[in-house]
């Protein structure tokens, strides 16, 4: 299946495709433990029955998520030594504590009070309850700290000298752990966590209002997705910017990629909005360009001068073509976001936010976006670091293990079929999951079959709108 | 100046996860080696609803395993991965299997069947491989330039094999004193009975893996023959006879918590066992403790947090068996 590769090619397909399974699981589970726990709060402060409903809901729905993103885990942690053994007894001494504290500090605290959480509602007190499920949620946060950490120290390392043998030697802890992109990256994948939880309830609330306007916890759901979409999707994009100027300061290659400037531009860079990039003629074809505006964004000047990827050495640029696509996926999915969250908002303002079929639909069909998004922006990120692993000092091509490439490739072949085998069938159960209707009572304020309420629409998009939805119920 | 001490600490550190590891995730992995016994799925449903809500947990202890020899002994972890590059890789895809199983059964009927295989035939891989590597880890793993040197196969040779068949028996064994523990009826009498038969194989293995291992090195051969260090090590047998005894008497007498406790005892004789042949290499026979070890910052800054995260752990991970003890309730369970 995998004649003619070299034994690092596949090892890196290995690694990039049980990674991009990984990050799935935790960008889904990270929001929606924190989700449960706020559900939970709010059920036991109001004694509504619709948080309770909810929580239950989505509580099976986290159980398998979070099931399938343990397994995938415990592979990532091993594959470091498996694949690539050389990076681990070079990096180890720097990397390897922080993936320890990961483990001791968060993994231990999900996993230890994830059965209380799910199982012990009836055996343990509300307080120990609520404790169980608060801990959860700050065990998702606190994995996602460690690991940015780690992450990040691979794409801008600090705080370290090298020893005779080669390894990254650990001087300054305070240096390694807040290492300069660290800040940046967390605060940006924690709340594209929220974004893709947020895209995720929003659309099944979505999906239940178009099959009955007055579903309670389907209108619940709904309307805390929308408000969480547009209130950390313009926090989201000012945090994407200031990372992206961080990564102009340490990663100066990456945003070249990521720009699309192969060329210098000592008066001010154009911003290419479009354009397929032309690796052997190291130019972008049919680009579309807004003149400066590249200057303006990275550098607020619209004359200051930008170098382009004439200036790195050729055996350190990225694969520019596949940085410049996934960013323009990640930054198109993120404008599509800020658009369903003020249409939204629109519609709250109008007091229309659950019988705008039209909103549902798009909320719906915006549901994997989050996913898409987080992928697109690893891709962006961890694509754009190469050719190193250990950004500048350790190479890709230097980190591998003495692997030969049949084993490789017999690896990764199990590790494909098995993957799609058993991840196809917890997106299924998932999917089956929220197909299944929200169990409880209708919303007050529609209960009555009064009128229907027609200030500022027209009745007939109203019932165009009815028509939707009834097919949507066949 | 503390860099014997440190590592040597460390050494302990990980050996302790380790153990931890195999006490706990041994009988979780034997409740899968024996799924297919049951007689229907209800009790299939009880077997596995008696772990549920403690395996994730069980499990993170193997993670730590892991992940404390990359962080603290980076050169046996970037050694010792790449020499048993199929049995983890198996191991890990039998884990994946069987941690899904835990939601997917309960997610379908149609596919029942297929997510009980699922379970039983990753948890039987896992616990193979486990063995196996251990065995190919005692029988020794060439190192040159600080890299594994040895063929693609090394690891699989007859000792090997029989570790990894002493290793799934034990955990049956685990497994059915368990059950015998949390369960009542049919099933529980069923497991008793199994209990039987595990336990001799698992003491007729522990025999056999001794009396090899010896031979496999002349540093095991001193350390289990030469007068003094025999007397030391002439210790575990007799204990683990005594153990073994005590499982048989119990299960006998139908006793409930006792055979369960004897058993996980030979488990920890027989680590002991081990540790004492592998003092001072952490990768036999080319690599010791000191020599694997990370610098001492990464050793001193791993081990602040871990000193006092670990006895933490311990009591939460207490809680949540506390949270869920005694016998189990057929009608309990979140599905």
């Amino acid at each position: 299946m995998f004649d003619g590769f070299s034994a690092e090619l596949l090892a890196r397909f290995q690694f990039a495709f049980t990674v991009s399974f990984h990050i799935i699981f935790p960008a889904f589970s990270i929001g929606l433990a924190s989700y449960l726990a706020v559900l939970n709060a709010l059920w036991l402060r109001t004694r509504n029955e619709t948080y309770l409903t909810l929580f239950e809901y989505w509580k099976k729905i986290f159980a398998v998520a979070f099931g399938m993103g343990v397994v995938s885990g415990i592979v990532m942690s091993y594959q470091f030594g498996t694949n690539w053994s050389v990076f681990s007894d070079k990096a180890g001494p720097v990397v390897g504590p922080l993936m320890a504290y990961e483990v001791l500090s968060a993994f231990f605290l999900e996993a230890g009070f994830l059965g209380i959480m799910l199982f012990g509602r009836k055996r343990v007190g509300p307080g120990l309850h609520m404790l169980a499920t608060g801990m959860v949620a700050f065990g998702t946060l606190l994995s996602a700290t460690w690991i940015l950490s780690v992450n990040s120290w691979m794409h801008t390392p600090a705080g370290f000298a090298m020893n005779d043998v080669g390894q990254f030697v650990p001087v300054d802890w305070w240096a390694i752990v807040f290492n300069p992109s660290f800040p940046y990256r967390l605060v940006h994948m924690v709340l594209a966590a929220y974004l893709t939880t947020a895209l995720v309830v929003g659309a099944v609330g979505g999906l239940h209002l178009l099959r009955d306007q007055k579903n309670e916890a389907a209108s619940t759901m709904f309307s805390m997705a929308m408000w969480m979409l547009i209130v950390v999707t313009p926090l989201q994009i000012f945090a994407g910017d200031a990372h992206g100027l961080n990564t102009l300061e340490h990663q100066p290659a990456k945003v070249m990629a990521m720009e699309g400037h192969y060329d210098s531009h000592p008066d001010g860079a154009p911003l290419i909005l479009f354009g397929i990039p032309n690796p052997e003629e190291k130019r972008i074809d049919y680009a579309i360009e807004i003149p400066k505006l590249s200057s303006l964004i990275l550098k607020h000047d619209l004359n200051a001068p930008l170098d382009g990827l004439d200036t790195i050495p050729d055996d350190e640029e990225p694969p520019v073509a596949i940085v410049f696509w996934s960013f323009r996926i990640m930054i198109g999915l993120g404008l599509g976001m800020l658009g369903l969250g003020a249409w939204a908002l629109l519609q709250r303002v109008r007091g229309r936010l659950y019988d705008t079929p039209m909103l549902h639909r798009a909320a719906l069909a915006m549901g994997p976006a989050g996913f898409v998004a987080v992928l697109a922006g690893w891709i962006t990120t961890e694509v754009g670091r190469q050719p190193f692993t250990v950004y500048g000092l350790l190479r890709t091509s230097d980190s591998l293990a003495p692997i030969a490439a049949p084993a490789v490739a017999a690896s990764l072949t199990a590790f494909i079929v098995v993957y799609f085998f058993v991840f196809g069938a917890g997106t299924y159960y998932i999917l089956r999951l929220m197909n299944k209707p929200v169990p409880v009572g209708a919303r007050e304020d529609l209960r009555d079959e009064g009128p229907i309420r027609t200030a500022g629409i027209t009745p007939a998009t109203q019932i165009k709108a009815r028509k939707e939805d009834g097919n949507v119920r066949a | 100046m503390f860099g014997l001490e440190l590592s040597f600490i460390w050494a302990g550190i990980i050996a302790f996860a380790v153990l931890v590891y195999v006490v706990l995730d041994g009988f979780d992995l034997g409740i899968g080696i024996l799924f297919p016994l049951a007689k229907d799925e209800g009790e299939r449903d009880v077997m596995m609803n008696s772990i549920s809500p403690v395996w994730d947990g069980n499990e993170t202890w193997l993670v730590l395993g892991g992940g404390g020899l990359f962080a603290v002994f980076p050169l046996a972890y970037a050694v010792v991965m790449p020499a048993l590059y199929m049995p983890i890789t198996l191991m890990l895809l039998g884990l994946v299997f069987r941690g899904v199983a835990f939601e997917y059964r309960w997610r379908t009927e149609r596919w029942k069947r297929l997510w009980n295989i699922g379970f039983f035939g990753g948890s039987v891989t896992a616990a193979m491989c486990q063995g196996i590597a251990l065995g190919a880890l005692v029988q020794g793993i060439e190192v040159a330039d600080r890299a594994y040197a040895g063929g693609w196969w090394d690891w699989f040779t007859p000792f090997s094999v029989l570790c990894g068949i002493a290793v799934t028996v034990g955990y049956a064994m685990l497994g059915a004193t368990w059950l015998n523990m949390k369960l009542e009826g049919r099933i529980q009498r069923q497991m008793r009975g199994i209990a039987w038969p595990a336990g001799i194989a698992t003491v007729v293995c522990m025999v056999l893996v001794s009396l090899w291992t010896p031979f496999l090195d002349e540093v095991y051969f001193g350390r289990w023959f030469a007068w003094p260090t025999a007397l030391f090590s002439g210790i575990v047998p007799i204990l683990v006879a005594l153990a073994a005894a005590g499982l048989f008497f119990g299960l006998q007498r139908h006793y409930e918590k006792r055979p369960f406790l004897c058993a996980q005892a030979m488990f920890v004789l027989g680590f002991i066992g081990i540790g004492i042949s592998f003092y001072p290499h952490i990768v036999p026979p080319s690599l010791t403790i000191v020599e694997a070890a990370a610098p001492d910052e990464s050793l001193a800054f791993a081990l602040v947090g871990t000193v006092i995260l670990i006895p933490m752990i311990l009591i939460y991970t207490a809680y949540a068996y506390w949270v869920f003890r005694g016998k189990i309730d057929p009608a309990e369970g979140y599905h």
